[in-house]
């Protein structure tokens, strides 16, 4: 491997590896320095907040579903209330947070550094990102509240626009749209970032798995989410113009608004999941402290998930009656997005093989992705072909799986990531002992609330149900007691990053021996990241990285 | 312990008892792929949990640092994860394909799917028939056992799905054009119908239950459908489930509890309406409210999910019989809650 250039960083000697004084979080001071900033870490920082702050919202609409499915009849809501808390739980979670919680915070804040660089292509972009990303957030919320929507957040033709909802969901989807260019704000300033401001040495096989990642799911964002702003033109000049598109009663075809409203939401799963993919690869060749196995075909995978994802949107009607052959080859199509996953699954494996495992919050948060991730992929064969997914189409068994892909894949890795990362955006470390028992209460509880909703769905429970068979009463407490023990399990882990706050020990550079460029200036970083731009090598060369205890981290031996 | 946990898991350990010719398929094959998912899952956790132990970090051990690759092994986990794809796949593809293709002969029904209830007619032209379980009464759609049933759907107002467990099979309701599906039960015996197309309020209360019966027994529920009931009372308490007023309207001890009001004690008393204006709820009240549901909305009732209009599908003596029906309600106490 080739030598890899120390970079040029305000402070630079071992023995300053101590806290900085001066640092971005101290670089100005005041409500506006926040509210005004172009500094791509603020900005970052300002996303994490918000994004917990909606997963928070939708998390208490989560655990209303659970304690209401208590029992099989009259629960603590009326169903047009309980319909209504189910359309907001997965839109907010959907919109506000899986979409923009990694790429938006974690890539915001780590993608400039990671490149080496003092910020992204457009900063001036990149805020106004964020300020639509709050617009479109306070148009969303309001439309929900306010009209009391009630029709999922897949807002299905003609439900959606029957009279006294059709408003409702005009101000929703309008919401979605706002929110949606703020996605492609922050992909399109990804892309160009990625593309011009690598610095010398960076060739795009030594770019970190997590900026791969980040720079295909930019892609998506780009490419698929325009087609959400079409689909919105259309739903109003139908109920404006009275031009019949997507309602029968005007001779549209409510299938078609089914077509366009997946052709966004489809690629739209990958952008949840990619991102999350590309922290694992960073996590486990970290904490592993060796090299990624396969690095290459991770990266190609990457891609090629990207790729697919557009292809494949039919898989979310193939009972809504399309012809038959389209239905076959949406099918086939479906089964080729299932290899590149599989393929990233045995490169994280291969890349513990021989290694040093260190068992840390980061690392534990990563294995349970791995362990929850594979379920959620698996799950996906049965549903992916035909005939089984008759049976199982619109059962609980669907809600189980894309919870094992969106939760125990995206959200459990957005908390590796933030573990990870959180002692370079604070210059804090956690209780490294009492972030490992969140991530065990997290994983029991997620399992124990999602794997009784598989039988759920094989014994023919439909979803989005208020009230339901006897029958299934048991399996549904079984979920139910899962969700109050994974709700504990999330408060402990914001509770161990919030008391690191407040008396956490001063983080070092680089706590866990990463070798990609964050962890190369300090923590937290300055202002301007690095004073000019590193030369690097690879990303994933830890030969030379060595644990140093007088810095209690890790310190590169040349 | 043992023993009431088997008591729970006794009628169906994974899938509900299956009834109709395509369960053999769904069953066998989403069990071989059951077994492909232990065969790929278990490794991949006992190699999670091996290598978390046997490398980790631990005084005295260091690992190596340098990233392996091997291109056999690569290539290895690529092609076998694409044929068992391939073969996934395709079985998929021939059962669904079976259930796509609808045979010659069929015993042919016609499902309407209207918020929140499932109508059913046979070829005669008589309507499904209605049975209390549990505590509702539900529509009873009844079909010989070991023929081909061919389903033709519509939707009165919004998507729809017919869901039977039993016979694995489900297909969209779709308004504004006629779905086809089909099956053959294969077992006698009461199966559960749900709707699994999200639908609105009392989505959850769409259900309706299939009774499979010998041919025989299958003639006489044909003759007994084309039957209404003389007495108009009788006759109206039929119509009220069998157009599904039932599914908005509580009426007498039955019937759901909203979304639209209900009809007890209502009788001959001056309602308030939306509008701000009163009404006498009369002969002309409830025949206009049949017919053109939207131009007098009782009070409260505004932004209640609509009715959709009752003109072209009743008949004038049925009209009639309802009248009847809610007369007799005119002192019934409202719903307890």
């Amino acid at each position: 491997m080739s030598v890899v250039d120390r970079p040029i960083v305000s402070t630079e000697t071992a023995g300053a590896d101590s806290y900085p004084e001066h640092h971005f979080l101290n670089h100005t001071k005041g409500v506006l320095s926040w509210a005004l900033t172009l500094d791509h870490k603020r900005i970052g920082l300002m996303y994490l907040v918000g994004v917990m702050a909606s997963f928070a919202l939708g998390g208490m609409f989560a655990l209303m579903i659970r304690i209401h499915l208590w029992n099989f009849q009259d629960g603590w809501l009326d169903n047009k209330t309980y319909n209504q808390v189910f359309t907001l739980h997965g839109a907010i979670m959907v919109f506000l947070f899986i979409i923009p919680s990694i790429p938006a915070a974690l890539g915001n804040f780590f993608l400039p550094i990671m490149l080496g660089t003092k910020d992204v292509a457009f900063p001036r972009l990149n805020l106004s990102s964020f300020y639509l990303w709050v617009t479109g957030l306070i148009l969303f919320l309001t439309a929900l509240s306010v009209t009391g929507l009630d029709t999922g957040w897949t807002f299905y033709t003609p439900y959606s626009i029957e009279t006294q909802k059709g408003g409702a969901v005009l101000a929703a989807t309008f919401g979605v749209f706002v929110l949606g260019f703020s996605s492609i704000f922050t992909g399109l300033n990804f892309i160009v970032t990625i593309n011009t401001m690598r610095p010398p040495g960076m060739t795009w096989f030594r770019m970190p798995l997590f900026l791969w990642a980040t720079y295909a799911t930019s892609i998506i964002q780009v490419l698929a989410t325009p087609v959400l702003g079409i689909t919105v033109l259309l739903l109003s000049a139908e109920r404006l113009l009275g031009i019949g598109i997507f309602d029968p009663k005007l001779n549209g075809d409510p299938v078609t608004f089914q077509h366009f409203f997946w052709f966004y939401s489809h690629p739209a799963v990958y952008i949840m999941i990619l991102p999350a993919m590309g922290i694992i690869s960073e996590l486990m060749s970290v904490h592993c402290h060796k090299g990624i196995f396969g690095y290459r075909m991770i990266a190609y995978s990457s891609i090629a998930i990207a790729l697919f994802g557009f292809l494949v949107w039919g898989h979310h009607m193939f009972t809504s009656g399309m012809a038959d052959v389209t239905t076959v080859v949406f099918s086939a199509l479906t089964f080729t997005v299932s290899i590149p996953s599989a393929i990233k699954v045995f490169n994280w494996l291969g890349t513990m093989y021989q290694g040093t495992v260190s068992l840390n919050t980061p690392m534990l948060y990563a294995l349970a992705f791995i362990f929850l991730f594979t379920i959620g992929g698996l799950t996906g064969l049965p549903l992916g072909a035909l005939s089984t997914d008759m049976h199982f189409h619109d059962t609980y068994f669907v809600v189980a799986h894309f919870h094992y892909v969106m939760m125990g894949g995206t959200l459990v890795a957005f908390l590796g990531g933030v573990f990870h990362w959180w002692p370079k955006m604070t210059g804090r470390m956690f209780n490294d002992k009492l972030g490992m028992v969140s991530a065990i209460i997290v994983f029991i509880g997620f399992n124990l609330t999602f794997l009784p909703q598989f039988v759920l769905g094989t014994r023919g429970m439909p979803r989005r149900y208020a009230t339901y068979l006897e029958e299934f009463q048991d399996l549904h407490r079984l979920s139910t007691v899962g969700s109050l023990i994974l709700g504990f399990g999330l408060v402990t882990a914001l509770v161990v990053l919030l008391q690191s706050l407040v008396n956490g020990k001063k983080a070092p550079r680089n706590p866990w021996g990463g070798a990609t460029l964050e962890w190369m200036c300090s923590s937290p970083p300055p202002h301007d990241n690095f004073s000019s731009a590193p030369t690097v090598g690879d990303p994933y060369d830890f030969s030379k990285i060595e644990y140093d205890g007088r810095v209690g981290g890790y310190v590169r031996k040349d | 312990m043992n023993f009431v946990l088997a008591d729970k898991v006794a009628p169906y350990a994974w899938f509900p008892e299956g009834a109709s010719s395509f369960a053999p398929q769904v069953d066998n094959l989403f069990t071989a792929i059951l077994w492909i998912c232990i065969l790929f899952f278990v490794p991949i956790v006992i190699l999670m949990g091996y290598f978390m132990w046997a490398f980790r970090e631990r005084p005295g051990y260091r690992g190596s640092p340098e990233a392996l690759h091997n291109t056999p092994l690569e290539i290895t986990w690529t092609v076998i994860p694409t044929a068992i794809a391939v073969w996934v796949f395709w079985e998929g593809a021939m059962g669904y394909l079976d259930m796509a293709r609808i045979p010659k002969g069929t015993v042919d029904v016609n499902v309407t799917a209207m918020k929140w209830k499932w109508a059913f007619k046979y070829e005669n032209g008589g309507e499904n028939g209605f049975e209390k379980i549990g505590k509702t009464e539900l529509p009873v759609l009844v079909l010989p056992v070991d023929r081909d049933v061919k389903l033709i759907m519509r939707s009165d107002d919004v998507l729809h799905s017919f869901y039977v467990p039993a016979f694995r099979a489900k297909r969209d309701v779709v308004p504004g054009r006629y779905n086809y599906m089909w099956f053959r039960p294969t077992k006698l015996g009461t199966f559960d119908i749900f709707c699994t197309e999200y639908c609105g309020d009392n989505h959850s209360q769409m259900i309706a239950k299939v009774k499979v019966v010998t041919e025989a027994e299958y003639q006489q529920a044909l003759a007994k459908a084309i039957e209404e009931p003389e007495d108009p009372l009788e006759r109206g308490k039929l119509l009220y489930k069998r157009l599904g007023c039932s599914t908005c309207h509580y009426a007498g001890e039955d019937g759901a509890n909203g979304p639209g009001p209900s009809y007890n004690g209502s009788w001959g008393k001056q309602v308030s309406l939306e509008n701000g204006q009163e009404v006498a709820f009369d002969e002309n009240y409830v025949r206009e409210s049949i017919l053109n549901p939207a131009a007098k909305a009782r009070k409260g009732y505004g932004s209640a999910s609509p009715m959709n209009s009752y003109a072209g599908r009743v008949k004038d003596e049925q009209i009639d019989a309802l009248i009847t029906f809610i007369k007799s309600l005119e002192s019934a106490p409202p719903k307890a809650k």
